[in-house]
């Protein structure tokens, strides 16, 4: 089947402000009729959770953590990007569109990403007047910085806890509308099924985490904002609770999963340092403003103190291959670099993954106080977990799974194929096509929540009838009775592996297979592998405690069965995808280590149907056009 | 990798199945810990020894596992988070103890705060605080433009100190009195001293304090071990910035 992304035509420049008018209203009395589920409340979830309420829908907000303010987005260090060209250095939201879609390797959608470089700006207003305190001058402007990919300074941030800061604004317009009644919080809930009745979205099932109770709700429209699923690597740098579940529950009631094979391995995040490693953590990219990333030119000079080796014997590979982005090439890019280094027998620490990181010319140049205003914090963590001076010692850096540009298909008005489900936030696939920018996932996340569901839902809802379907529904009783046949199921094995034994192996599987670098034999090797190992967890997995109690085994007995399914759709979309392209690069489509595209037969969103347990998942493609920014081989030299 | 020397310890921890339960302690042993483990790390490895001796594995709430989400909340040998300056649970690294240690591991202990199961303890009272007007009123859409409102470094470099704030509940975990007073300070703090916030500071002082006392957390008598404690070194300086605000308040 085609699919239809629905995007608006006509002058690129028009598309949302005339696709806006064109949307249907629901008048302001009519609004409260109408009932809203939001599953997470990270910058996506927040966001419209405490717009959607503001507005007068009767929003019911979900989330596992203990507060919907300790979502995800919180750990974003660096910046979010916005068009404002407040440094007078050529930004324009035309420039912002062009290097989304260029830094997306041209697997986006146009239309969609010239919204979200035109809302751009009023995401920033928006916060500031929240009382987010972002850097400033002495003259009280805002201030910026550079980020990978572009060449403007177009990056605002909060010391190097921009994500922290975002997200309290959301959460705390999200609490205001809880205070007002607007908006119903269900915190320690983790969505487990969504209940779909003669195909449309009708409501999701829960389980609540502290009794494990399985409960139901029921709305007019259901907003997955549930993010990304890069923890199918096991360790990644997202948090431990972050899964594929609410997102792989849905495409199993049908809604159509979108280039699950575009993973995003973030360049700089510190190497792994032992096996019982439960995550990676990263160091944000704003460092590459100022450290030099560089390795030894000769095998030999691996294990010696950096310190030790000179500089005319220092590869500083980013400005050797990339001179007009250097240290500032994009993710994508800088991480397949760092492979090839380390792969070259030229990397450093431990079992020779790593590269250095190093401030001591901007030391030099600026001075450290200047260096630990900027990235204090950064230097700090840095310390904690390695025990090593970043001040005086380059830091060590490994790339590491970070972002997911894949998730459910959307149209242009976020909703799913099916009716009534609507997707934000890094849970959908988008904006960011096959690699995502720095500082993009914030922009993202708040532009969906605050700026674009407010509008596309009600052009849904006001087509519907509300309240048709409640919770005495049958179907909610089947979810319901599904869902905990499935963890009675869970818990009556009593095998002999640990739920993280069979989570650790197939995201062993999945990095070493369909990791930064794919081959059509890694990938067939985990289409063999992980259906094994799936089975051996049906049959061994041991998960202690009940199901009437807080079981955090059992929660994760749960994620890891989902991600066992899951991987091997990843393994299918990366095999099918003979191309290499942004964070999917397919060794055999290289042109010396640079990925090739194929934009005859691959300029399409693949997007899969799940057709039940064992049956082959169908392929529904969407084409893409590109009618403003022209297909190029995108260079970065 | 594992060139380190390892570390056996002995754990001494509450267990608690749920809140009618009485709860106490019981030991463990943790083997083969090397100094590169976080402590959550170490807490895992107990865990999978546990599962397989068919045991209750310990539960205890964590999530981003980089000091920054405010999820995870221990009490190790008396102190917040461990004691360690600026620094949650999970950045907390076994270097920072040695072989045969025996280490004291409690949730948070305060009125505001009922345990849950084990190490978990229910925070909402701090949401309840936040909701009580911990925000500036603005509607999404129609604000000003961001550098309408100039905001000198220095102004903007304080409110961001206060803004730090994760939200874990250290502070009352520390406080002899189990006060919330760092907690709503740091955020009365911040909406006080940027523009933005200021034509609310009155009723949100009042409002906020209002929900702190109602939700059963205790008063501050200056004993700073909430500063001590905090992972984000928020300073003391705020509460006394909310007391002022709050006189003010009275007076206006």
């Amino acid at each position: 089947m085609i699919l239809d992304g629905k995007c608006p035509t006509g002058p690129i420049e028009q598309t949302w402000d005339k696709h806006r008018f064109d949307l249907k209203l629901v008048n302001p009395a009519n609004k409260r009729k109408y009932s809203v589920i939001v599953v997470g409340t990270g910058l996506a979830g927040g966001a419209a959770a405490a717009s959607l309420g503001e507005l007068g829908y009767n929003v019911q907000a979900f989330c596992y953590q203990d507060s919907p303010r300790r979502a995800h987005s919180i750990a974003a260090q660096g910046g979010i990007n916005a068009a404002k060209n407040y440094p007078n250095d050529g930004d324009s939201i035309y420039r912002l569109f062009y290097d989304t879609i260029k830094g997306g390797d041209f697997r986006a959608r146009e239309a969609d990403v010239w919204r979200l470089a035109q809302v751009s700006n009023n995401i920033i207003d928006q916060c500031v007047a929240q009382g987010v305190p972002f850097g400033r001058d002495y003259a009280g402007y805002l201030d910026n910085r550079s980020f990978g990919g572009a060449q403007v300074s177009r990056t605002f941030f909060a010391r190097g806890q921009t994500g922290q800061q975002l997200l309290l604004g959301a959460y705390s317009a999200l609490s205001r509308q809880i205070k007002l009644g607007s908006v119903k919080m269900y915190d320690r809930r983790e969505m487990l099924d969504l209940v779909v009745v003669d195909g449309v979205a009708r409501g999701i099932t829960v389980r609540n985490l502290v009794t494990g109770e399985i409960e139901s709700y029921a709305a007019d429209a259901v907003c997955l904002a549930t993010g990304g699923y890069v923890n199918v690597f096991y360790l990644s740098t997202n948090a431990m609770g972050c899964s594929v579940t609410a997102n792989w529950k849905a495409h199993k009631k049908g809604a159509y999963f979108a280039n699950p094979c575009y993973t995003q391995i973030h360049p700089t995040c510190i190497p792994q340092a032992g096996d019982y490693q439960s995550k990676l953590t990263l160091m944000s990219e704003s460092l590459r403003n100022d450290g030099r990333v560089w390795v030894p030119k000769k095998k030999e000079d691996c294990g010696k103190h950096p310190a030790e080796i000179a500089e005319d014997d220092r590869d500083y590979y980013l400005e050797r291959k990339y001179p007009s982005y250097g240290n500032l090439a994009p993710r994508d890019i800088a991480s397949r670099a760092a492979k090839e280094q380390c792969d070259d027998g030229r990397g450093v620490g431990p079992g020779g993954r790593g590269v250095y990181l190093d401030f001591a010319d901007s030391i030099k140049r600026l001075g450290e106080d200047t260096i630990r205003e900027r990235y204090g914090n950064l230097f700090e963590m840095y310390e904690k977990i390695t025990d090593e001076n970043g001040y005086k010692r380059p830091m060590r850096m490994y790339p590491a799974p970070h972002y997911s540009m894949g998730g459910l298909w959307v149209d242009y008005n976020l909703m799913s194929n099916i009716p009534g489900l609507f997707v934000l936030g890094e849970a959908n696939f988008s904006v960011h096509g096959a690699n995502r920018l720095g500082a993009s996932a914030l922009m993202q996340g708040l532009a969906d929540g605050y700026f674009v569901i407010p509008y596309t839902i009600g052009g849904y809802l006001a087509t519907v009838k509300p309240g048709q379907v409640k919770t005495d529904h049958p179907e909610f009783k089947k979810c319901e009775e599904d869902v905990t046949a499935e963890q009675n199921k869970m818990l009556g094995i009593n095998g002999k592996k640990t739920v993280f034994e069979f989570m650790r192996e197939v995201g062993g599987l999945m990095w070493e297979n369909c990791g930064m670098a794919r081959t059509k034999e890694s990938l067939e090797t985990n289409l063999k592998k992980i259906p094994a190992l799936r089975e051996e967890f049906w049959k061994n997995v041991k998960v202690t405690g009940s199901g009437s109690e807080l079981n955090q085994q059992l929660e994760n007995a749960g994620r890891t069965a989902d991600f066992l399914e899951f991987s091997e759709l990843m393994c299918k979309d990366a095999l099918h995808r003979n191309e290499s392209c942004g964070g999917h690069f397919r060794s055999e489509y290289q042109d010396a280590g640079e990925a090739q595209r194929d934009d005859v037969n691959f300029c399409y969103v693949g997007a899969w149907e799940y057709k039940g347990a064992d049956k082959e998942p169908e392929l529904h493609k969407e084409p893409l056009k590109f009618d403003n920014v022209h297909l190029a081989i995108r260079s970065y030299k | 990798m594992s060139d380190h020397k390892t570390m056996t310890l002995t754990l001494i921890v509450w267990r608690q199945k749920n809140a009618s339960d009485a709860g106490k302690f019981e030991t463990y042993t943790a083997k083969n810990i090397t100094d590169h483990h976080s402590f959550l790390e170490m807490l895992d490895c107990v865990n999978e020894d546990l599962i397989h001796a068919g045991k209750t594995p310990i539960v205890f709430d964590h999530d981003c596992r980089e000091g920054i989400c405010g999820m995870c909340s221990q009490v190790i040998n008396g102190a917040p988070h461990g004691g360690q300056d600026r620094t949650t649970v999970c950045q907390l690294h076994m270097r920072k103890f040695k072989d045969g240690d025996t280490i004291y591991i409690e949730p948070w202990r305060a009125r505001a705060f009922p345990i849950i199961s084990d190490l978990i303890v229910d925070r909402s009272a701090l949401d309840k605080i936040i909701q009580a007007g911990g925000y500036t009123s603005c509607h999404t859409g129609g604000v000003a433009d961001g550098n309408a409102i100039l905001i000198p470094k220095p102004v903007a470099d304080e409110a961001m100190d206060a803004a730090e704030c994760v939200g874990c509940g250290a502070c009352v975990a520390g406080c002899p009195n189990g006060s919330a007073m760092l907690f709503t300070g740091a955020k009365v703090s911040q909406l006080a001293i940027l523009p933005q916030g200021k034509g609310e500071a009155s009723a949100r002082v009042k409002n906020m304090t209002d929900t702190m006392t109602e939700c059963g957390f205790g008063n501050c008598s200056n004993h700073y071990e909430c500063m001590a404690a905090c992972p984000k070194g928020i300073n003391v300086k705020f509460i006394a910035r909310m007391n002022r605000e709050f006189i003010k308040a009275l007076v206006v």
